[in-house]
């Protein structure tokens, strides 16, 4: 029986030595960060008590930048420099999102990303979003005092590679190390499963400010797995609010708003909005600039039927998720109720009425994507204790492939694999002594190119010359555990390769980050050497750690010669990080998991062993 | 016992070597497996770690999916086996099926371009019952009889079926916006 008491390789062997990890829901209205704290998630408040940033940006005259409750106070008197919903362009261009037209920024519509100029010069979507996520790590740093050793950040499930690399350039921006990004609706998913001790198939509706998911995951025995998901990554609350706001112009029969007006008149829309869900009617009333006064009541039921269609355009979602995953609506066990928006009594009268059942609203739809990615995240920095030994078993929710003759698609990895996945597929030269060969790789779930979300373009040059049809390339996806995707080429026959991090078309190359994170110190005046000092220690520290536990228990696969390696690689290391040159403790960094790479191997083939055995174990017990 | 990456399948998940799948069994192992190798038990090792549960994982999810579904756990068999299934360049299929596959396919041609979603859903359901008898001849034929020539014949018609029930689906979709 000694082969089941082999400690997960997850778990922590010296439980007093708790490393700070955050789970943080970065969302289109408000973000939260939380904790794990004596084993209970917790969301971490401001010095106000407010655990919800509300997710506004301003970019002021002077220079300062206000987040949250302040610059939403003002968003009004200065629309143009205060950012709201800033989700809603990340990893997005111009054409790609809704109603522009009727926003107040000045937008610029340069390669990829669209870009806000502002008072203080052109900002993408990525460095605004850092600002929301900065707030949010010094929150954590100073309620749990001390650097964080990493971060969960949540995205909606539907989010493409674009959308999911742009949140991570995001979080690196803001001075984070992403453990995981985590799919919002599985996040829900864990808090759930874990505070109830569920088992079966349920269903997460997840409907935030400008983004609707639909999750169905398998809950068993601390398995959680995703069996398929669906949504819209561009429907919202927000979406709500803006018909309205468009409902209360046509009523109250007044001119074009000016930008001000416009914004404060949305807020009343919202308001009114979240009133509905515990009043009957709402009152809307507002003098404007230009001296007209709107004064209406809006009922439930008016609101209710002019925004029944956006209601419906959330279960055609719901019947593709189930019909991915084989089940019918009677299958479902319990659906999960995730997002502000869902508090709206006409959404959750839909929702019962498709699966026939009450939702669940026993969690509050705000917090409980943040606490399961801090549940996610101590569990990642090898906080793990004994009993929350569970795994996340998630999809990518969109296919992936190649553009093909004739602007078709070939698809590589279907939509709803579970990951990490890799995929291969071989192509030949079309033309006699073609050398080299272009690839577009686009994801979405239509046949046609024009149809998809170009990802990335690349080419594999020096083929040898061969007549057409000869040569045989083989490109392989690989997807990992983040839904981020890496694509490389290789022609068989000679070798010859070329690969790409998936990033150019719409992310931000490595070189735009390290000079936004350059102009964010001299900015700042942030101490960054010291930082990366005290960040490549921490790293050192962990490393020396982590393998001097894997030495207590997996010594013995180690004869004495290459233990004596490993020791000395360990002192080596120790040695350079007690000096204060942060690239050379990186370095060696490197150069220690190099001396240990074979050891790792050993490890990883022993605990899959003790896997099969354990297995072998449990059939005799039959 | 030896355990490396060319290692096959049914050995990695602890299962015998046939077409007939115990599915609770392989998603136990499944299970167990990944509660070794997936990424998130290793996000606070060194990068050479990390690296190396995503190859692993990778190949378990692989391995899963190969197992898993009955025309890859068929073609999986065959190239254990050592049987060419041809199937890229082997298409020489029996004139009678090739008939039946040609009325299958104006069905649902018609269906689709007729936006009848009730007409494309029948056919989906009677092509669902017929993959089913396809499928348990393949099992005879790969369990029983040891006929893997055979075998290879039923594997490419299982594929027609599959292409086939694939695109009413994404006719299915398509209706439905």
């Amino acid at each position: 029986m000694a082969l089941l008491q082999i400690a997960e390789p997850g778990m922590s062997t010296e439980p007093h030595k708790h490393r700070l990890a955050v789970g943080i829901d970065l969302g289109t209205t408000n973000s939260l960060v939380a904790t794990v704290r004596n084993g209970i998630a917790v969301c971490l408040p401001d010095e106000s008590g407010r655990t919800m940033l509300p997710s506004v940006v301003r970019y002021c005259a002077d220079g300062r930048i206000e987040v949250g409750q302040a610059a939403a106070k003002v968003q009004a008197t200065d629309p143009r420099n205060t950012i709201v919903s800033v989700k809603r362009f990340m990893g997005r261009g111009l054409k790609d999102v809704a109603h522009v037209e009727m926003m107040p920024y000045d937008f610029e519509d340069g390669a990829g990303m669209v870009r806000l100029r502002t008072v203080q010069g052109v900002k993408s979507p990525v460095e605004v979003s850092a600002e929301i996520l900065r707030v949010l790590r010094n929150r954590a740093e100073a309620s749990l005092g001390g650097p964080l050793t990493g971060a969960v950040i949540t995205v909606p499930a539907y989010f493409d590679d674009a959308q999911r690399q742009a949140t991570k350039d995001a979080a690196k921006l803001a001075g984070l190390d992403v453990l995981r990004l985590l799919n919002e609706p599985t996040a829900a998913a864990v808090a759930y499963g874990l505070d109830n001790a569920a088992e079966g198939v349920y269903a997460v509706y997840d409907l935030g400010g400008g983004t609707f998911d639909l999750s169905i995951l398998k809950l068993s025995r601390g398995v959680f797995e995703v069996l398929s998901t669906n949504g819209d990554a561009a429907l919202g609350g927000d979406d709500f609010d803006h018909r309205l706001f468009c409902s209360i112009l046509e009523r109250a029969d007044i001119d074009p708003p000016s930008l001000e007006d416009a914004r404060r008149l949305q807020m009343k829309a919202r308001e009114a909005k979240e009133l509905l869900t515990s009043c009957e009617e709402a009152p809307v009333h507002l003098v404007l600039g230009s001296g007209e006064e709107v004064d209406l009541v809006i009922t439930r039921d008016e609101f209710a039927e002019m925004t029944r269609h956006l209601v419906q355009k959330t279960l055609t979602p719901v019947r593709k998720a189930l019909r991915d995953a084989g089940l019918t609506p009677e299958e479902i066990k319990g659906v999960v109720m995730v997002g502000g928006a869902t508090r709206m009594p006409h959404i959750q009268r839909a929702v019962a009425n498709f699966f026939g059942q009450e939702p669940l609203t026993n969690l509050d739809p705000d917090k409980v994507v943040a606490l399961g990615a801090a549940m996610q995240a101590n569990a990642l920095a090898g906080n793990r204790a004994e009993q929350d030994d569970w795994l996340l078993l998630d999809v990518i929710p969109l296919s992936l492939g190649l553009e093909t003759m004739g602007g078709l698609v070939e698809k590589v990895v279907p939509r709803n694999s579970t990951l990490p996945i890799a995929r291969a597929q071989e192509f030949t030269t079309f033309k006699d002594g073609q050398t080299a060969m272009a690839f577009h790789v686009v994801q979405g779930e239509r046949e046609l190119v024009a149809d998809c979300r170009s990802l990335a373009r690349f080419e594999l040059r020096g083929i040898p010359p061969m007549v057409a049809g000869a040569a045989r390339i083989r490109v392989t996806f690989q997807v990992d555990a983040d839904g981020l995707l890496s694509v490389s080429a290789r022609e068989m026959s000679s070798g010859v390769e070329a690969s790409v991090l998936v990033k150019p078309s719409y992310g931000l190359s490595d070189d735009e980050i390290a000079e936004m994170l350059k102009s964010g110190v001299e900015h700042a005046g942030d101490d960054m050497a010291l930082r990366a000092l005290r960040e490549q220690q921490v790293e050192a520290e962990r490393v020396i750690e982590a393998t001097e536990q894997a030495l207590t228990k997996d010594g013995h696969l180690l004869d004495a010669g290459e233990r004596a390696a490993v020791d000395a690689a360990i002192s080596r290391l120790r040695a350079l990080r007690e000096g204060d040159d942060h690239r050379a403790i990186k370095a060696g960094i490197d150069a220690f998991a190099r001396a240990t790479d074979e050891f790792a191997a050993r490890r990883m083939d022993n605990s899959i062993r003790s896997a099969l055995a354990g297995h072998k174990v449990d059939e005799l017990e039959l | 016992m030896s355990i490396d990456l060319t290692q096959d399948y049914f050995s990695l998940f602890g299962l015998p070597r046939r077409y007939a799948l115990d599915e609770p069994a392989l998603e136990a192992a499944w299970h167990r497996l990944q509660s070794q190798v997936h990424p998130d038990r290793y996000a606070h090792l060194p990068d050479a770690d990390k690296r190396r549960a995503m190859q692993w994982a990778t190949r378990v999810n692989e391995g899963f999916r190969t197992l898993k579904k009955p025309l890859a756990r068929a073609q999986y068999l065959l190239v254990l086996a050592g049987v060419d299934a041809a199937i890229e360049t082997n298409t020489a299929m029996s004139p009678e099926f090739l008939m039946e596959q040609m009325e299958w396919r104006e069905a649902v041609e018609e269906a689709r371009a007729a936006g009848e979603v009730e007409a494309l859903e029948q056919l989906h359901m009677r092509l669902l019952h017929h993959a089913r008898e396809v499928r348990a001849e393949l099992g005879r034929q790969l369990d029983v009889d040891n006929a893997y020539t055979e075998a290879a014949d039923t594997v490419r018609r299982l594929m027609f079926i599959e292409k086939l029930q694939h695109e009413i689906d994404e006719a299915l979709l398509a209706l439905e916006g």
